[in-house]
């Protein structure tokens, strides 16, 4: 077991696992009601081992290894929110949510409105998503549109181990679900956490990198992908605003058409599945807002619409930096 | 398991044995209720199936059948005992403390749930996909558990929930998982199978090769079938297993056969899927009527017997009445409560669609 992560001191340079160790650690620590849920996530410490030592701090009621049962966790978990715990619920991969999506998106999302206001339901499911680790079918999934269509719920995902260690803590805070996306490619790369403030709200994007040419805009392990293609960029002489969506719904558009409002151009990246996505959705409110203001079409530069592929191949799906600034060539060409 | 049998009399078999202490839990008056709420809730459904065929429900979900496997299991539970419904437990929420004009004001419309369940015996909500609620009720009895209200050896607190599914409820998923959830952890839980022989047009052969009560023992809980339509067997058999389970037992399994002798909903015809054979069996062996035949064999006087027919016909009048004057919400309510914390998007368009109204009054002017 590896040491707790001693969050009294100013900042740490940590991966994201153990930026979520020590969110969730913290939120437990403040809140007795606070518990853990999922498959293998007790003395394994999760496949990813972001709850690594929490067993052997909080006890096996705090930290609860459950049979492996998706819509068995989400479900049960909804009765312990309706008890007045705080779940959080561990889905092991991206592509094993689906046996729980109906408890997920018919119970949990409505469960507040069906009972008219009078109870609050909050229960967040972490989610390791996303592709770049080489995994096997159903390990290199981006599934969070679904969510995000689905009213009653909120969508988030950090990019960064600062922003996973606050929004996880913020998320558990949530009287709402928050279905919670964890970049599982971002998970090892260390970066500075500062444990005196959060300085972004939850549901708040946030510009990463000033710029003044071109907008980009991507959340999760995107993000990482927009900064390398901006410092690409820069050599050329093109200077991209980076743009950190951090929550996926609700989106906060205040950055993105401020900044539009400065570029006139704007492109949307996303592992994802281009149709009916996130980054449609974006793309079409700022076509609405922002109409005279832009310079030339919102472009998107997605996963394509096919299932994720074999390994071997994800480099040609992924949107890459290159292909990034493709797009953005295209908008500059307007 | 059965205690009266299909005549009335009272013939106890080799299984009702070591429930038959527990009968020495109910008095006269006990019987008494136990007549008058079965009586009272199949006029209420009449009158509320009546209404919905006069345009004044969207649906009627019938429990015409199943009131001695409902008012049995209910009086088994104890005030501080939680109580998740399926869909068709009208008379458990009458005895828990529910008005049923609240379950009428969801079937009309204007409400997608209908009543707080803190505020009405812990009866929750009506769930209309099949076995969402088992886990829900799992999960409730995990936090019993975690939050130390149950297997502390004082029955007057200690608390256990019971769950209400049906046969067809029984192949979902979430029902497989929920028990696999309760063995797990044995949560202080009864899960009480309503098994009225019918889903839909589906019968029960369809859902299951074996028992379902047998099922249990594959999770690794205690399973037992009864006479559903037996008020005495099915009250005996559940608070036994209410015990237990706030005792510190663990979870049950508890089949109540029974039969649904109405449509599934004012939707369905079952004239196009059984035959007028086994609606004849089952009508002879009607709950209502054999618990009658018991108490009419113990010497109850007539005027009792009509004065709860005249309280049903009333009950049934009161409740159409105030049916009627149920009125819808205001539009806000599509917006309200869909978060708990506000919503840019929610907010935004709950704003646009009263400007979006307020325009045509604007154009009146």
């Amino acid at each position: 077991m590896n040491a707790v992560v001693d969050t009294s001191v100013a900042s740490a340079s940590l991966p994201m696992t153990k930026a979520l160790n020590a969110g969730l650690r913290r939120a437990m620590l403040d809140d007795p009601k606070v518990l853990l849920m999922g498959e293998d996530i007790g003395p394994l410490g999760g496949v990813f081992r972001v709850t690594e030592g929490l067993i052997a701090e909080f006890g096996d009621k705090r930290v609860l290894d459950t049979p492996l049962a998706e819509s068995g966790i989400i479900g049960t978990a909804i009765g312990l929110a309706m008890r007045g715990f705080r779940p959080v619920c561990e889905i092991q991969f991206d592509g094993f949510v689906f046996p729980g999506f109906d408890q997920i998106t018919s119970q949990l999302a409505r469960m507040r409105n069906r009972h008219e206001g009078g109870l609050i339901m909050p229960v967040v499911i972490r989610i390791p998503y996303g592709g770049h680790i080489g995994s096997i079918e159903h390990h290199q999934e981006s599934p969070e549109a679904y969510f995000a269509h689905t009213p009653g719920l909120r969508v988030v995902s950090p990019s960064n181990p600062h922003d996973a260690f606050w929004m996880m803590q913020e998320a558990i805070k949530s009287d709402d679900p928050v279905i919670f996306f964890e970049p599982k490619s971002r998970y090892w790369p260390k970066g500075e956490v500062r444990f005196g403030e959060s300085g972004t709200p939850l549901h708040a994007s946030r510009v990463v990198r000033a710029g003044t040419d071109v907008t980009v805009v991507g959340h999760g392990a995107m993000v990482s992908v927009l900064l390398q293609a901006a410092e690409l960029a820069a050599a050329e002489g093109i200077s991209l605003e980076v743009i950190d969506l951090r929550s996926i719904s609700p989106v906060d558009y205040g950055p993105i058409l401020g900044s539009v409002g400065k570029t006139g151009r704007l492109v949307v990246a996303q592992e994802a599945p281009g149709f009916v996505s996130v980054g449609s959705e974006i793309a079409a409110t700022v076509a609405e807002r922002a109409f005279y203001t832009l310079q030339a079409p919102v472009l998107r530069v997605s996963g394509f619409d096919t299932p994720f592929p074999p390994a071997a191949v994800e480099t040609h799906f992924l949107p890459s930096p290159d292909r990034v600034l493709e797009a953005v060539d295209r908008a500059l060409a307007y | 398991m059965r205690m009266i049998n299909p005549n009335g009399a009272f013939e106890p078999n080799a299984a009702a044995e070591e429930f038959l202490p527990y009968l020495d839990r109910l008095t006269e008056a006990d019987h008494r209720r136990f007549y008058r709420d079965m009586v009272v809730v199949r006029k209420f459904d009449t009158e509320a199936a009546n209404l919905q065929r006069q345009g004044q429900l969207a649906l009627w979900v019938p429990s015409h059948g199943q009131e001695a496997a409902q008012v049995g299991s209910a009086y088994a539970t104890r005030p501080q005992d939680h109580v998740f419904p399926s869909y068709r437990e009208h008379v458990v929420g009458m005895i828990r403390g529910l008005d049923l004009v609240d379950i009428l004001r969801m079937l009309r419309g204007v409400t997608l749930g209908g009543w707080v369940p803190e505020e009405h015996g812990n009866f929750h909500l009506y769930t209309l996909v099949l076995a969402s609620q088992t886990l829900h009720s799992t999960g409730y009895a995990m936090g019993m558990q975690l939050d130390g209200s149950t297997a502390t050896g004082n029955p007057q607190t200690d608390q256990a929930v019971i769950v209400y599914y049906g046969d067809g409820a029984s192949s979902q998923g979430d029902a497989n998982e929920a028990l696999v959830f309760a063995a797990s952890y044995q949560t202080p839980q009864v899960f009480f199978l309503q098994n009225n022989h019918w889903a839909i047009s589906v019968p029960v052969a369809r859902q299951s090769r074996t028992p379902l009560y047998l099922r249990a023992s594959g999770f690794g809980m205690p399973g037992i079938q009864l006479d559903g339509n037996d008020v005495l067997a099915t009250f005996a058999v559940t608070a036994k297993s209410m015990d237990d389970a706030r005792a510190g037992h663990g979870p049950s399994l508890i089949e109540a056969l029974t039969y649904r002798v109405g449509a599934h909903t004012t939707a369905d015809d079952p004239t196009k899927y059984r035959g007028a054979e086994e609606m004849a069996y089952w009508v002879a062996r009607d709950p209502i009527a054999r618990f009658r035949s018991y108490l009419e064999s113990r010497g109850i006087e007539q005027e009792f017997l009509d004065s709860v027919d005249e309280e049903a016909a009333d009950f049934a009048a009161d409740a159409r009445k105030r049916a009627l004057e149920i009125t819808g919400p205001e539009q806000s309510v599509i917006f309200d409560n869909v978060y708990a914390e506000p919503h840019p998007l929610v907010a935004e368009q709950k704003a646009w669609l009263e400007r979006y109204e307020a325009s045509f009054d604007e154009g009146k002017n």
